[in-house]
């Protein structure tokens, strides 16, 4: 079996810089981590390595600087990585991103199942999941819980819907994004951290994944910002209520005003 | 779909523009050369002194914007049942498709809808489209793509709004990408502007900052909208509502997935269902003392909520917790109990009707956010709250029944 797991570095804290005029992130000067979030896909492809056999091929766009996560997942026990890097593949907007990771996905050639987190940590949208299974044209489930069996041509899986627990098949090969906790993701190891130290990183750029060779165009593409439908058109800061009481008084009248306030409201 | 372009008969060679960009992607040889860099920052534009550079589409690729028209709302059901968040979508909807002075209409995708459709065409729609078949009982991603494929390409709806459930942010983006256009997840704030650009705002980056999205050249233009933040619509009986049954073709069924089993969880009432709630924060010094808590929920006929930190400590569950992290909330009144008021948490719950804080410290932030503040310890306020409401209970009981 082999399994896709996509990955994203993301700005380590929530004080992250933003650049207003271009309305895109900095990235720059921000400590960056793999998005949690990641872990519990990574973690889940690794249990089934673990269970049935399976080859873990992590996939990431980014700055080279995205090397770092690679090499973190090499070290949790993914065999090989991926990095799709080029200046073309900036400032993408989630259909861009997940095309392009898309793209990359193809060129590994056949694969039986990809698996994302439910969301990044900085973007907080949940949708390149979803977006990469429509362009490999995969059936897919997002906020799985828990895999319930695993077998050569298909997946049954365990999903949250608040109220209830739905348990669902899935032909593959198939893409699911997992929810947070449904496993414990493991720790770095260092036995692997020793033995992987020299494994390469393939890192392809737009002339890899473009399929318009020369001038001509064969078929519509859709790299980075200027090919993103959505457009952030300004930021800013959240605002607060306006009208408000702030009594500071001894407890009971506190207590006999609040009483006042709740029979105003209708509640008693 | 856009690209930077020179006007080389305007360009006088400053050389303004290449000093400028952040991206060195403006060169100078015996002309201007912009290269592969360029990541339509705009700077240059504003720069060059003789307007020689400009932004071109291209028109190859783009949407013809105009024929897309009125405004589209996903009636999300799950198990026979219109998700709450559908009458806000409806309300939202309305506004929008009344400043446009163009329709609104509603999709449902379900079996045995006709009581569902009944209930919705009490509301201020314009038209419902129903896709009804027993395979479309549950969602699965691609035949509920797959149906709305065909309605979009049908009506073409401008604007096409879908809840920030967990069946909407898994459906909304393989619709987006289907139709190669813009998707926003998770919207707190939706206008539209006279253009009919769709103005979608959302916290972004850890609720530290909302950011204002549109997406000026492609349609329809997609939105999910968080739960429980917009105003619900209300029934409107004199709006006249039409009904169109959509044909299915066997293919829009197919699908790699099947539905095993559901099973009901043995739930609680989730916390973003009730209409009261009484929430603490790190204010509270032991687990034992979630009593006086629980007395007070009580006594409102509340339920408990509580800040992250008293989740990692193990004091109550996740399920519980209000935040950026944890459940978006819009009861009618929120007591917060020994809460600072950190963004995190505050985006989770600032927009209840009716926010109460109380809290020792009155600088805390929560005095920011909430409509009535008691700066007071609450190990001292809430037992004498709770006996006054116990009181007024009594006396409540009492006037009902006088003789008993
Ligand atoms: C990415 C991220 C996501 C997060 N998500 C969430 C989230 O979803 N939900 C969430 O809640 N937090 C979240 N947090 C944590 C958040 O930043 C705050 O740390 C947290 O909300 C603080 O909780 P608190 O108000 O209970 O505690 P504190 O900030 O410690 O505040 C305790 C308050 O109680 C008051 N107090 C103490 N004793 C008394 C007394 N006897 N009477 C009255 N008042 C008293 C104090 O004056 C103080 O204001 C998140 C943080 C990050 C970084």
């Amino acid at each position: 079996m082999r399994i896709i797991v996509c990955i994203k570095q993301v700005p380590d804290t929530t004080e992250v810089a933003i650049d207003e005029k271009k309305g895109v992130l900095k990235r720059e000067g921000v400590d960056s981590r793999l998005n949690p979030y990641d872990l519990y896909a990574l973690e889940t492809a690794l249990r089934i390595k673990a269970e049935k056999g399976a080859e873990v091929i992590v996939i990431s766009m980014g700055p080279m600087q995205a090397e770092a996560v690679i090499k973190e997942a090499y070290y949790m026990g993914a065999d090989s990585g991926i990095l799709l890097s080029d200046r073309k593949f900036a400032g993408a907007d989630t259909l861009a991103t997940a095309y392009t990771l898309a793209q990359g996905i193809k060129k590994i050639g056949s694969f039986d199942l990809v698996i994302t987190g439910q969301q990044t940590t900085d973007g907080d949208t949940a949708q390149v999941g979803p977006a990469v299974a429509e362009f490999l044209g995969l059936p897919h489930i997002c906020y799985v819980t828990g895999i319930k069996d695993v077998s050569p041509n298909s997946l049954t899986v365990v999903t949250d819907m608040l109220d209830t627990l739905e348990t669902q098949s899935l032909q593959l090969p198939a893409l699911l994004t997992v929810a947070r906790d449904i496993y414990q993701p493991r720790l770095i190891s260092y036995r692997l951290k020793l033995s992987s130290k020299d494994r390469e990183i393939t890192v392809l750029n737009y002339n890899d994944l473009s399929q318009n060779q020369g001038s001509a165009a064969l078929e519509d593409e859709y790299f980075g910002l200027s090919s993103s439908p959505t457009q952030v058109e300004r930021i800013f800061p959240p605002s607060s209520v306006i009208s408000r009481e702030i009594l500071e008084e001894n407890p009971h009248i506190l207590v006999k005003k609040t009483i006042l306030k709740l029979k105003e409201l209708k509640i008693i | 779909m856009s690209y930077l372009a020179v006007d080389h008969d305007r360009c006088i060679l400053c050389g303004e523009c290449t000093s400028s960009c952040p991206f060195n992607a403006l060169i100078l040889e015996d002309k201007l050369e912009i290269l592969d860099t360029c990541r339509l920052c705009k700077i240059c534009i504003e720069i060059c002194p003789t307007d020689a550079l400009f932004i071109k589409q291209d028109s190859s690729k783009k949407t013809d914007i105009s024929s897309f028209r009125d405004v589209l709302v996903f009636a999300e059901q799950r198990d026979g049942k219109l998700s709450g968040v559908v009458f806000e979508l409806i309300a939202k909807g309305r506004e929008l498709a009344t400043k446009l002075n163009q329709k609104l209409y509603v999709v449902l995708i379900g079996s045995k809808t006709e009581e569902l459709v009944e209930k919705l065409s009490d509301y201020p729609v314009d038209g419902i489209y129903i896709y009804d078949h027993k395979e479309l009982s549950y969602y699965r991603a691609e035949p509920y793509t797959a149906v709305l494929e065909d309605l979009i390409s049908d009506i073409r709806p401008s604007i096409f709004l879908i809840g920030a459930t967990q069946v909407g942010r898994s459906l909304a983006p393989k619709i987006a990408t289907r139709q190669r256009t813009g998707l926003t997840a998770d919207c707190t704030f939706i206008d539209v502007k006279p253009n009919g650009d769709l103005v979608q705002i959302r916290p972004a980056f850890g609720g530290n900052v909302m950011a204002q999205i549109v997406t000026p050249n492609h349609r329809p233009q997609l939105a999910t909208v968080r739960p429980k933040v917009m105003e619900q619509a209300k029934p409107s009986l004199d709006h006249p509502t039409k009904i169109s049954y959509r044909d299915i073709k066997p293919q829009m069924l197919q699908s790699g997935i099947r539905f095993v089993s559901i099973e009901p969880k043995l739930k609680e009432v989730s916390i973003t269902e009730a209409d009261i709630l009484v929430a603490v924060g790190r204010g509270l010094k032991k687990a034992e003392d979630l009593n006086l808590i629980e007395e007070l929920a009580q006594s409102l006929g509340a339920m408990v909520a509580v800040t992250r930190p008293l989740v990692e400590l193990g004091w109550a569950p996740q399920t519980r917790q209000v935040g950026l992290s944890g459940r978006t909330v819009r009861p009618k009144l929120f007591i917060a109990c020994g809460i600072s008021g950190a963004i995190q948490h505050v985006a989770g719950m600032s927009s209840s009707d009716f926010i109460i804080a109380i809290n020792k410290d009155k600088t805390a932030p929560i005095f920011d956010t909430c409509h009535f503040g008691l700066v007071g310890d609450m190990y001292e306020i809430l037992p004498l709250l709770i006996k006054e409401l116990r009181e007024v209970k009594t006396l409540v009981a009492e006037s009902r029944w006088p003789n008993a």
